[in-house]
């Protein structure tokens, strides 16, 4: 995973409360079985007008230009600003994969659900919640400047507007240091896989129908190829 | 990384009910705590994760191209349901026309044969939704932690599981290390008091609970589901009120165990016997929260008071009584509520204060995870029995959670009633809940759908769904239109 210190980039303003995942990437696109592929097909009911298939490129597609991300001044944009609960509904990493190829790095919200948040973390999306005033603010201010940009930097917690207002963001420390260092996840717990065995094997001694006499129901009959 | 030194039985429910004040929450997590990081996250062992085609193609190759082998084979199961065809099962993987689908389908396949994982493949009769797979089989137990890259996985939390839904990064991590890491959710209590009244169903009541609530209500929490009314239900009853606890934002949503817990368990296939099967009985029984449990939020019902319920917009929250009417954004407050409620009626092409019963219906879908088990399909055909589909109504079908869901039916003679009524019989799967498959809604079509989301789209591009109960979408079938349930039976 790439490392996540600092950015500065132009905000897009999706004003909806719960977004959900369905509408972030529709699940036609879910089919692939890798992990990119998925910009084209951000927010697809939103930004074209007809159905998306799979392997129809942008240009053959009908464009919904009412629709806030292809106004052209936020084309470029890193940061997405939203309303509270963002990303409810269905465990879909493909999301988060479609929200950073498209090109965010950054979605402040005042509120994500939980599942979203945390596949963030482990693609290197930074989700930073702000109090609903805070980003009301933000709102108008992108609405009433042109190429409004925000500062972001994750080792100091901050979030700077071009006028110089600075907010602060609370944010989980492991959650914050693995996205500052890049760290693999996995890489991290096995570090401790001396622990995990040695619980495992008090575990099945405490719940001795979970240990090898599951495996014996789980695995034996598929030997056998039943 | 630091660790803080924990003791490698951390605190066993046994210890922790001794303390009291435990919730169910508490206690299984206790149980599988592995250790705390100095940050305060903690690593939880996790029992048992299911794996579907969809979400879980990305980790196997995560694993793979990290040279990283499944931490332990016999923690997990697989079963393509998501894009597998409702027709032409007995053809197999050619019965599925679009290659991309199809792909995902073989990707399983070869995964499970690459590494020894147990699947119930497309032609096994015991293939089926995860959801309804994992219960029936008994893989889920009570006690267990169990994730599958699936957001309805709160389902399990029936037979007091700890049972959440993962993105595909964790299932990765889950297949490599056995292990989640995560901080501990608080605990909310959902308490049912009273009795449902006749025709109306767990689904109407998690309807009105998530109504209540908001789909924001529970974030950062995990519900327990208390009272008499929960008591009341059946394990397929508690089932889908579980499942949509995500609905209300709650990763995890549980049950205690009781007698009618133990009753479903015992004799599943791939459940405890003997001597085994006394000893985790024992442990089974515990698990229930203290009586002077603390909880953090509560949240209280009464459950005679519940209506049928159809959700009108395009969030599981925008929910009314069948006998009530849709909403008018202007008597909202909250002006990004109003706006919601705005553009949700827009798109589903209703007016403020319309009467639920005017809406007219186009399809009619019985299944999903949340209602394609048999008590659904029994209280479905009980409403359908000499009665017929209204001609205004284009398709009605019926897709079973499992295909031993399917044979049962069957058995039952309950094909008969669903066939008879001009419903269709088809195999099982995910179908129309996401129609990720060959069904869907056209756009501008209404469905009565006993599935979980009324996501924009979430049936067909422009699709406008409609949730309700197994007896509420057979009522609506045979009427044209959303009908009281209640009156028909
Ligand atoms: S039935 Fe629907 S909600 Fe359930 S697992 Fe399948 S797609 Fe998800």
């Amino acid at each position: 995973m790439k490392a996540f210190e600092k950015t500065e980039g132009i905000v897009a303003p999706l004003d909806r409360v719960n977004v959900d995942t369905d509408q972030i990437i529709p699940k036609q696109f879910l089919k692939s079985v890798k992990r990119t592929g998925f910009g084209d097909n951000l927010f697809d009911g939103w930004r074209y007008m007809d159905e998306g298939e799979v392997g129809v490129t942008p240009n053959e597609r009908r464009v919904n230009h009412e629709f806030v991300l292809n106004r052209p001044r936020f084309q470029d944009a890193k940061i997405l600003l939203a309303r509270r609960n963002f990303g409810c509904g269905s465990s879909r990493e493909h999301a988060v994969w479609a929200l950073m190829e498209f090109g965010f790095e950054v979605v402040i919200a005042p509120s994500f659900a939980d599942i979203f948040f945390n596949n963030c973390f482990k693609n290197g999306l930074l989700p930073i919640v702000l109090n609903e005033e805070i980003v009301g603010e933000l709102f108008e201010a992108v609405e009433a400047e042109e190429n409004f940009a925000l500062r972001v930097d994750l080792a100091a917690q901050t979030v700077a507007t071009p006028s110089g207002q600075v907010f602060g963001f609370d944010m989980d420390g492991l959650a914050r240091d693995k996205l500052l260092r890049g760290l693999d996840d996995i890489g991290l717990t096995l570090d401790a896989v001396d622990r995990i065995r040695a619980f495992e094997q008090e575990y099945f001694e405490r719940r001795a129908w979970l240990g090898t006499a599951r495996e014996r129901v789980v695995l034996d009959e598929l030997d056998e190829g039943v | 990384m630091d660790w803080l030194s924990l003791p490698y039985a951390p605190q066993s429910p046994e210890a922790a009910a001794k303390q009291r004040m435990a919730t169910l929450y508490d206690k299984i997590w206790a149980d599988h705590l592995v250790g705390e990081r100095a940050d305060g996250q903690q690593i939880l062992y996790i029992d048992q994760q299911l794996l579907h085609e969809v979400t879980s193609p990305q980790a196997f190759e995560g694993l793979r191209l990290a040279g990283r082998e499944p931490w332990r084979l016999a923690a997990n199961l697989a079963t393509p349901d998501h894009n597998v065809p409702t027709e032409g099962r007995d053809l197999g993987l050619s019965g599925i026309d679009d290659s991309v689908a199809l792909e995902q389908v073989v990707t399983l396949d070869d995964n499970c044969k690459r590494y020894g994982i147990r699947q119930f493949d497309i032609l096994d009769v015991r293939q089926g939704i995860v959801h309804v797979v994992g219960p029936e089989q008994g893989v889920t137990l009570p006690g267990m932690t169990i994730v599958c890259g699936d957001s309805h996985t709160s389902t399990h939390g029936a037979f007091a599981a700890l049972a959440q839904g993962i993105g595909t990064s964790e299932v990765e991590h889950v297949l490599a290390t056995q292990c989640l890491v995560q901080r501990k959710m608080r605990n909310m209590a959902v308490r049912c008091s009273g009795a449902l009244a006749a025709g109306v169903s767990a689904k109407d009541l998690i309807l009105k609970i998530i109504g209540d609530l908001g789909t924001d209500g529970a974030t950062g929490h995990t519900i327990e589901y208390l009272g008499e009314a929960i008591s009341a239900l059946s394990m397929e009853g508690r089932m889908t009120v579980c499942n949509m606890s995500i609905e209300a934002g709650a990763r995890a949503g549980l049950v205690a165990v009781d007698d009618v817990t133990l009753e479903y368990v015992q004799g599943r296939p791939f459940a405890p016997v003997g001597a085994l099967w006394d000893e985790a009985q024992a442990h089974w029984r515990t698990l229930h929260s203290d009586a002077d449990a603390r909880f953090d939020v509560e949240y209280q019902l009464d459950a005679s008071s519940v209506a049928p319920q159809v959700s009108w917009g395009t969030s599981p929250e925008m929910v009314v009584g069948v006998d009530e009417t849709t909403p008018d954004s202007v008597s909202s407050g909250d002006p990004h509520q109003a706006d919601s409620i705005r553009r949700a009626l827009e798109y589903m092409g209703l007016a403020p204060g319309q009467p639920i019963t005017d809406i007219q219906l186009d399809r009619v879908f019985i299944g999903s995870c949340t209602n394609a088990r048999i008590e659904d399909l029994r209280d479905a055909a009980a409403v359908l029995r000499g009665r017929e589909v209204a001609g205004n109504v284009k398709q009605a079908m019926v897709v079973p959670g499992s295909g031993l869901v399917k044979a049962q039916a069957e058995e039952e003679g309950l094909v008969e009633v669903f066939t008879a009524a001009g419903f269709q019989w088809r195999d099982p799967g995910c179908s129309m809940c996401l129609a990720m498959n060959p069904d869907k809604l056209l756009p501008g079509e209404h469905c009565a759908s006993t599935s979980n989301r009324n996501f924009e789209g979430r049936q067909g591009h422009g699709g406008r769904t409609h949730l309700v109960s197994p007896a509420m979408a057979a009522a609506a079938a045979v009427r044209g239109h959303f009908a009281d349930v209640r009156d028909m039976l």
